[in-house]
């Protein structure tokens, strides 16, 4: 293992990767989503699969917001944007997401007013700072992010900003997970939990995946450590036969979560009756959509918006592998016409996103090693 | 959108009860704090910032663990551009 020297705490993460090695059953096959995209992150990075015997198998899970969402989304917000007055404003993240007809970056080369912002409250500045114009923020995200939107609704009501609207696609994990247990094609033995979106909405609402489907759930932080803890939470567990919510990230996340986040989307936000999510298709109740008191800042109902659905590209196999039924390497498209340079689908795209950390940290590794082996 | 950001509190403003300014690794920002309104931080308080708002309070030692590891994650740049791109009112 490469990474361990450079870990904050080798001893341990040493330690903790035999413990996980004694409380796996040698005979048992155990398949742990990690359900954030930030866990998958760091899981590629560290390299942490290699710490892990065969038999234990991390399925990616669908928790990076800039995957799920469907191409149509992201041509809805464009196509609002081709009008010349309207200033289109998203986070880095969403600047590279192909749209049937180029992502934002593209549109910006052909003219459309497209702008980086790092925060929803900066897209409601620019509207300030630009009372001609009118401001579309493209909002995307979980729980995370959800309240901040909410905060700066409150804001531009507040302020009395009418040049400003958000394009609303916040979703929430707790259906995406139950769609999850749904699928017939799927069998999860346990979750690690997201860490950030447990800050907001804390460790209750999943109470239910311990109660009904019997899976334990480890909410994790972000840390090697942190990851390996979760996985050996979960394992006690399930060697016990037990299910229960374990709070491996308590530093972090309150059992209660974040009760002025929540009032922020509460006052704000209603669940919309469903929503698609590529890969998983339509969810019910699985996403946000901004309230009739706050109608006025809806870029939905301010602009006539096409709600066309796209399929992806048919060869992309985006929804098998945000699902976790197939590798990031076994869609066909997978470092030939699909690459972080060149992406075909947004798994690609966002560093969250399980196509590109295994592109950059598993298949360029192999390259090496295939290039290096061929050299000698 | 970062994973999340720690900085630390330097200065509160008494005529705006949900602004904080924070520095992260010598860089200042101005970042909401909405979202702590019902156990406000103080000044020398540590705190995860995701998207420009403070979303929980922690420990300074937590902090330092938390830019070790965008720093691990390869994400610390990007990190710092997020800070530095907070605030537009300013530039
Ligand atoms: S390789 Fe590209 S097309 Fe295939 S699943 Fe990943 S992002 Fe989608």
């Amino acid at each position: 293992m490469k990474f361990v020297d450079e870990f904050r705490e080798p001893e341990v993460i040493t330690k903790t990767a035999e413990e996980i090695r004694r409380l796996a059953d040698p005979d048992r096959h155990y398949r742990i989503m990690e359900v954030c995209g930030g866990h998958t992150h760091a899981i590629y990075r560290f390299g942490l699969k290699d710490l892990l015997s065969s038999n234990i198998e991390l399925i990616h899970g669908p928790g990076c917001p800039v995957c799920v969402l469907p191409m149509g989304r992201i041509d809805d917000g464009l196509s609002i944007a081709q009008d010349p007055n309207v200033i289109f404003a998203a986070f880095g993240d969403m600047m590279r997401v192909p749209g049937t007809t180029g992502s934002p970056l593209e549109h910006k080369a052909r003219g459309m007013d497209v702008r980086i912002v790092y925060s929803p409250s900066d897209a409601l500045k620019l509207a300030k700072n630009n009372p001609d114009r009118h401001v579309m923020f493209f909002a995307i995200g979980f729980e995370t992010t959800a309240p901040s939107t909410a905060l700066t609704l409150v804001r531009a009501k507040e302020w009395g900003l009418h040049n400003f609207s958000v394009f609303c696609n916040h979703v929430t994990i707790i259906p995406a997970i139950r769609a999850i247990l749904d699928s017939p094609d799927m069998r999860i033995d346990a979750f690690i939990g997201p860490g950030h979106v447990s800050t907001v909405i804390g460790c209750r609402p999943y109470e239910w995946i311990a109660k009904n489907e019997h899976k334990p759930v480890a909410v994790s932080g972000f840390e090697p450590l942190d990851i390996l803890q979760s996985i050996v939470m979960v394992l006690r567990q399930l060697k016990a036969e037990q299910a229960m919510i374990e709070n491996q990230y308590k530093r972090v996340v309150p059992w209660e979560g974040n009760s002025a986040a929540l009032r922020a989307i509460a006052e704000v936000f209603e669940l919309r009756p469903y929503f698609e999510w590529r890969g998983l298709g339509f969810i019910s109740q699985s996403a946000l959509r901004i309230k009739e008191s706050y109608a006025e800042w809806d870029a939905e109902k301010r602009f006539v918006v096409p709600g066309v659905r796209v399929t992806d590209p048919k060869a992309a196999q985006c929804g098998e592998v945000l699902k976790g039924v197939l590798k990031p390497h076994q869609c066909k498209l997978f470092g030939r016409e699909c690459t972080p340079e060149h992406p075909i689908g947004a798994l690609m795209v966002s560093s969250e996103g399980s196509c590109a950390a295994y592109f950059n940290y598993e298949h360029r590794k192999t390259e090496m090693v295939t290039s290096i082996s061929s050299m000698a | 959108m970062c994973l999340a950001i720690p900085g630390q509190i330097v200065e509160l403003f008494p005529d705006q009860p949900t602004a904080a300014m924070i520095e992260v690794v010598g860089v200042r920002r101005k970042v909401d704090l909405g979202l702590l309104q019902d156990n406000l931080p103080v000044k020398g308080d540590w705190v995860l910032i995701h998207v420009g708002f403070a979303m929980s309070k922690i420990s300074e030692e937590d902090a330092i663990d938390q830019m070790r590891m965008l720093r691990m994650l390869g994400e610390a740049e990007f990190a710092m551009e997020e800070v530095e791109g907070y605030g537009l009112e300013d530039s």
